[in-house]
């Protein structure tokens, strides 16, 4: 095993029984004051012994105490093995605590039908939340607006590669340039939303109404009408990123040894071939990197949608993500939300699975 | 061009040359300047309307001392503006409270990523592991796969659960959260750096006697460190700008900026000048960090882009 590491260390380390059985101790010691403990508030929250306080702090402390022992017990059983482990544990433990608990929690959650502001807690309901799921348009919608604000990716592609390629080029100021064009990234959506979609974008004494008026002579409106809405909730969310993409596809022209595209040139080809004929190619994995994360943030794209329009007009920029914090804060229904979620969930990995097995495929070398 | 005292000059094409190349710099530097345009006339427009009073908002004036006055109001309103700084102020106490929650739920949950994430890149970098049947490919998928995780899947069954413990609108159950959500960043910046470190470095200070974790704490940590600094700040920037979780999670007590912006828009007095302030100074940490650590905002995303 030690034999595939990067790094290989030989020890003459001997563990003693007695430390052996230490660490042990240290692991299940813990592990028992925390079954203990659990078991006492369970007690309690049923009424068959008297609560020791009324949140789940004492639990979450006695499992912050174990992890922190299973850690150091690391070490102490395993010695040199040990060591190596405890570089991951501490990361593995704080995921599976935070994902792993959530998450199956959250599919108790998602069959239940439970509303936090209402007295009567969790109610178990079957399949309801999938047969209202089926029945809501407004989810589909979503759903479907999620497709059109991905497949914007394409044009935000393309002119991130195209401000890439120009600070790539032979130019003077490019730090300037370059810090000009990353500063959208570093602004919260939120307060873009204010900045750019409620005052910039305002349809009486903004800027952009005032030179449209001036053209056209009339008020244009720019939350009015579905379409000009969301086409304007994608040129926010592409104001702010595309600065990430133009970044990390700069860093991927940068990585082109100079020398082919300088041979492709010596044989002849115009500008326009290099880039289709060599650029674009050596360039394949950077983009699919880079639309890949991008994906991932569109995904997740709802502070400017529940700022600027909360979906309007008539669910026209819904995303997935806004319409459950808007189905959260109307009904605080917490079930239906969670099974929303989960079913959003269950899609979005099915599209990865297939855009990550394209992708591989498309990236082959085809010589 | 075509001087008759010249007995040199240039061929006529060489001629269309130079125009063609005087073409395409315009082109280049109007594209250029238009985008920058694009990308700092908002920044400009909030910050200068800060400034504004009513009249100017409604007239559209644009340019500070020649179309309007700056005036103070809008930073008043916060009760930043020169005069206000001397006096007590309720405005001003909420507003820092928000920033200074910003400030700690941001920088703590970077902090908490950077060192979770990097002892698990370094790990993955260099040993084999095998938990039951995960590998290490397996383990840096596990990290990995978290990014593709919506955090609305997340987030109501977070917030029961934090009713539960008792950690809602608490800094501390954000700082939690937020280091969860930029950990798989921070591990892939961080493997890129770890993999480009060569381990004879090690090797040689195992020999000389140092500890595996010796060695990784006194001889990786400060050539990676400016790895380390730029997946910092890449957190920094996300996890400032995080809005979705703070506002389902957060009420009174630990409110971040970005959900004190929000909830200033939700009511759309024409108060632009006191909007325009409090964005500007919720924005400007930000830009600064921007401007001044460029350098390692591009080095951290081109970490992962190119291997």
């Amino acid at each position: 095993m030690s034999g595939q590491d990067r790094l290989f260390i030989v020890t003459d380390e001997q563990i003693s029984p007695a430390r052996a059985s230490t660490g042990r101790a240290l692991i299940w010691a813990p592990a028992l004051l925390l079954v203990i403990v659990a078991l006492i508030q369970t007690l309690g929250r049923n009424g068959l012994m008297p609560e020791i306080a009324d949140s789940w702090r004492p639990t979450l402390y006695a499992w912050a105490f174990f992890c922190t022992c299973y850690c150091a017990a690391q070490v102490v059983r395993d010695g040199e093995q040990g060591k190596r482990r405890l570089f991951v544990v501490p990361a593995t433990l704080f995921v599976v605590s935070m994902v792993f608990f959530p998450l199956v929690f959250g599919l108790t959650i998602a069959f239940s039908d439970w509303n936090l502001s209402s007295v009567d807690g969790q109610k178990f309901n079957g399949l309801d939340n999938i047969r209202e799921m089926w029945g809501d348009p407004f989810y589909w919608n979503a759903l479907g607006n999620m497709v059109l604000y991905t497949l914007a990716i394409l044009v935000e592609y393309a002119i991130a590669l195209g401000l890439a390629l120009l600070l790539n080029s032979q130019i003077r100021a490019r730090k300037f340039f370059r810090v000009a064009f990353l500063l959208p990234l570093m602004l919260s959506p939120v307060a873009v939303s204010w900045m750019v979609g409620k005052s910039l974008f305002e349809s009486r004494f903004g800027p952009i109404a005032r030179v449209i008026r001036w053209f056209t002579g009339e008020s244009p409106s720019f939350y009015g009408d579905p379409e000009t809405a969301m086409l304007m909730i994608m040129m926010m969310d592409a104001w702010t990123f595309i600065p990430f993409m133009m970044i990390m596809l700069l860093a991927g022209l940068q990585a082109i040894p100079r020398d082919i595209v300088e041979a492709s040139r010596m044989d002849g080809a115009t500008p326009w071939q290099t880039f289709k004929e060599v650029t674009f190619p050596l360039m394949l994995p950077v983009s699919i990197t880079a639309i890949m994360i991008r994906i991932i943030f569109k995904l997740k794209l709802a502070d400017i949608v529940i700022n600027i329009t909360s979906g309007g007009p008539g669910g026209a920029t819904d995303t997935v993500t806004s319409f459950i914090f808007r189905e959260y804060r109307d009904r605080s229904n917490v079930g239906y939300g969670t099974m929303l979620a989960m079913v959003y969930l269950v899609f979005i990995v099915i599209g990865f699975t297939i855009f990550i097995k394209v992708a591989a495929r498309w990236m082959k070398p085809r010589y | 061009m075509t001087d008759s005292s010249q007995i040199f000059h240039d061929h006529a094409v060489d001629g269309t040359h130079k125009m063609r190349w005087y073409a395409s710099r315009i082109a280049v530097y109007g594209i250029l300047i238009g985008w920058a345009f694009i990308c700092l006339f908002p920044i400009y427009w909030t910050f200068t309307t800060s400034f504004k009073l009513a009249p100017d908002v409604m007239q559209g004036n644009m340019v500070p001392f020649v179309d309007f006055t700056p005036n103070w109001r809008g930073w008043h309103s916060l009760g930043l503006s020169p005069e206000a700084l001397g006096q007590e102020s309720t405005v001003r106490a909420e507003f820092l409270k928000r920033f200074w929650n910003s400030v700690i739920a941001a920088s703590c949950s970077s902090l908490l990523a950077v060192v979770l994430g990097s002892l698990a890149a370094y790990g993955l970098s260099r040993f084999e592991y095998r938990f039951g049947f995960m590998r290490n490919d397996d383990i840096s998928f596990f990290f990995l796969s978290q990014l593709i995780l919506p955090p609305v899947v997340l987030a109501l069954p977070f917030l029961v659960l934090y009713r539960e413990v008792d950690l809602l609108d608490t800094r501390i159950g954000l700082i939690l959260l937020y280091a969860l959500t930029v950990l798989p960043i921070v591990i892939w910046i961080m493997r890129d750096q770890f993999a480009s470190i060569p381990t004879e470095l090690e090797e040689a200070a195992l020999v000389d006697g140092l500890s595996v974790w010796g060695a990784f704490l006194t001889i990786v940590l400060p050539i990676a460190l400016p790895g380390m600094v730029a997946a910092f700040i890449l957190s920094l920037v996300l996890t400032w700008n995080e809005y979705f979780f703070a506002a389902l999670l957060t009420s009174t007590d630990a409110v971040t900026l970005p959900v004190m912006v929000a909830s200033q828009t939700g009511s759309q007095g024409i108060n632009w000048w006191s909007m325009a302030a409090l964005s500007t100074a919720a924005i400007l940490p930000l830009i600064v960090i921007g401007i001044v650590l460029e350098r390692y905002i591009i080095k951290g995303m081109a970490a992962g882009a190119v291997k």
